[in-house]
């Protein structure tokens, strides 16, 4: 199998030609998603929530992570965990919630119980365990083998020899500070979110998510609405700073930057808001250039930013602010998780704005995600043409002199790479 | 007959008359959506009504607080009508073809003309040979004085634990 997927290349790059191309085979064969699944799923930093998803001591979440059901949460003394959701005695999942609060855990299959620090918990009556059982750790749930977090994102690595994770978000965490900077008393995650299918390949919505490129063709109807609204505002303000195109983040991390027309809830005005609004707006702008001066200050009011962290997390900030993750079910089917974060001290108004602005866009309901995912599926049911035609072309802005546009393809280059080096290393 | 239980012997066939014509009204509108016909479906809203689809597997109902997937106002419920008139709401295009079925339709509460109104659906979706299933319940608040009735608010909450066909390009 390993030859099989080096042999011929899947990612083919020529600089002299100006020609960067994949093959369609990446996207539809099995034995490539068994391959990710160990040389990227099992070794890479993968997003498992925010700290505000536990906010209390002994809350807990349930999640599917990297093909493992996980539980992530906080012991008495408010000290962050992940543990692999399986009990040491048969298997089965101990924790069958999605959220809630508990001393402890308990498997329904025998009442083994465990303290939520992980340690076995149970009293059985002499004669049934030897004390390997009580303190030995063989009867204790299992830890996640490194857990790690960033300005409240946390993350699991199933390799315990992975770099740190600060070294491995490298770039990205700067992008991160621009998301978590944005109210003083930190971000939360909104609600429980969004929950869906998507039936094409996970790199797929990777690709999708980072790509300007698509933006009018696929969301005319969005930009119709807008203007339909009078919430489209072209002109931005802070002309000082110029948003920079894109920016290759290291380790397969990228983000574009860019001046967009729709309103953000962090402080960026359209009329759609309405007038009573604007002095709200300009409020929290005015604040965020005191606190981190003009031109970040500016910058974080005024350009959307899309960031993938390499392999399968987003942080889009853009008409809102949303965390997706998905995970591949077979080569044509992803589980995506997507998630609102707000202010955590956001008042009632300015946090309905802010929802609502979400949905204008994004999700299975907005108006313009949708059309992301038919795109998705149809280029899935293109690749049955593989045989014919094999080759994606991800070549735009290739022969540019100077720095990549957002709109170029650069950053899925990025992404490419990484994908590729990974494979090629174990193979 | 649980709606009319509580109403006096004398009023029981009024509750039921009343059912009956909200009956009507949501297999029309069912039909309406059946066929398309999305511009006279939004006809049959009251100026300043809402459309929402709140999360699934929770029982987060405040549109405010947490994130649903759809949660309209009258003029982003317009726009969204609009959209799916374009070839360029490309999710629909070509369009799906969907049925729409209701039950289990009760009236929970009846105040100033206005009846608060649950129902089960099931809604098909059919495209390229993909079948998408939608269940769970309708909550409405209808007003009855107006001839015909006028929709004030529609809430569909999906009985499922997460959206597993994906989208929400129709209305359900």
């Amino acid at each position: 199998m390993d030859t099989i997927l080096t042999t011929p290349q899947m990612v083919v790059e020529d600089r002299g030609r100006h020609l960067f191309r994949v093959a369609r085979r990446a996207f539809t064969d099995e034995a490539v998603l068994e391959a990710e699944r160990r040389a990227i799923f099992d070794r890479c930093w993968l997003y498992l929530g925010h700290s505000s998803e536990i906010a209390g001591n002994c809350d807990f979440i349930t999640r599917a992570v990297g093909g493992r059901e996980l539980i992530f949460n906080r012991d008495r003394v408010g000290a962050v965990h992940a543990f692999l959701n399986t009990c040491p005695h048969r298997g089965a999942m101990v924790v069958r919630e999605k959220k809630g609060n508990a001393l402890s855990f308990r498997c329904f299959y025998h009442g083994w119980s465990f303290n939520v620090n992980g340690r076995f918990a149970s009293r059985f009556d002499e004669g049934n365990y030897g004390k390997e059982h009580y303190g030995g750790g063989c009867a204790d749930l299992a830890q996640v083998p490194r857990l790690e977090s960033y300005r409240d994102f946390w993350f699991v690595n199933f390799d315990r020899n992975a770099v740190s994770l600060s070294d491995y978000l490298a770039g990205a965490k700067e992008y991160i500070d621009l998301v978590a900077d944005q109210a003083e008393a930190g971000m939360e995650v909104v609600g429980s979110g969004q929950q869906y299918i998507i039936n094409a390949n996970w790199k797929l919505l990777a690709e999708n998510s980072i790509d300007a490129f698509h933006g009018f063709p696929v969301h005319s109807t969005y930009f119709d609405y807008l203007k339909t609204l009078g919430a489209l505002r072209m002109e931005s303000t802070g002309s000082h700073f110029s948003a920079s195109g894109m920016h290759n983040l290291g380790n397969g991390h990228a983000v574009i930057e860019y001046a967009s027309p729709w309103g953000r809830p962090i402080a960026r005005w359209v009329p759609s808001m309405g007038e009573d609004k604007r002095p709200v707006m300009a409020a929290l702008r005015e604040n965020l250039i005191k606190r981190f001066g003009e031109e970040r200050g500016t910058r974080m009011s005024e350009f959307s930013r899309n960031m993938l962290i390499f392999p399968n997390l987003v942080i889009n900030d853009i008409m809102a602010i949303t965390i997706r993750t998905f995970m591949p079910a077979a080569p044509n089917k992803m589980t995506v998780s997507a998630w609102a974060l707000g202010a955590r001290d956001e008042d009632r108004d300015l946090r309905k704005l802010r929802l609502f602005n979400f949905l204008e866009f994004l999700g299975p309901g907005g108006f313009a995600t949708p059309d992301d995912q038919e795109a998705l599926e149809n280029c899935q049911r293109g690749y049955q043409n593989l045989r014919e035609v094999g080759w994606n072309d991800i070549s735009k802005g290739m022969p540019r002199q100077g720095p990549p546009m957002n709109d170029d393809e650069e950053q899925m280059r990025c992404f490419w790479r990484q994908w590729r080096d990974r494979i090629g290393a174990v193979s | 007959m649980n709606g009319d239980v509580s109403l006096p012997p004398t009023r029981r066939s009024d509750g039921a008359a009343l059912r009956g014509r909200i009956e009507d009204f949501l297999y029309l509108e069912a039909e309406l959506l059946d066929e398309w016909k999305i511009e006279e479906w939004f006809a049959l809203f009251a100026e300043g009504a809402t459309y929402e689809v709140p999360p699934t597997g929770t029982d987060e109902h405040d549109p405010a607080t947490s994130l649903f997937y759809i949660a309209d106002d009258y003029v982003r419920l317009r726009e969204r009508v609009v959209r799916l008139t374009k070839k360029e709401a490309h999710s629909e295009f070509p369009r799906s073809q969907q049925r729409h079925m209701i039950s289990n339709v009760r009236i929970t509460g009846l105040l100033d003309g206005v009846a608060d109104v649950s129902c089960n659906f099931v809604t098909y979706r059919a495209k390229r040979g993909v079948v998408d299933t939608y269940y769970g319940k309708h909550l409405y608040r209808i007003d009855v004085n107006a001839e015909p009735f006028r929709i004030k608010s529609k809430r569909s909450v999906l009985g499922m634990d997460m959206l597993y066909p994906g989208k929400l390009t129709i209305i359900i």
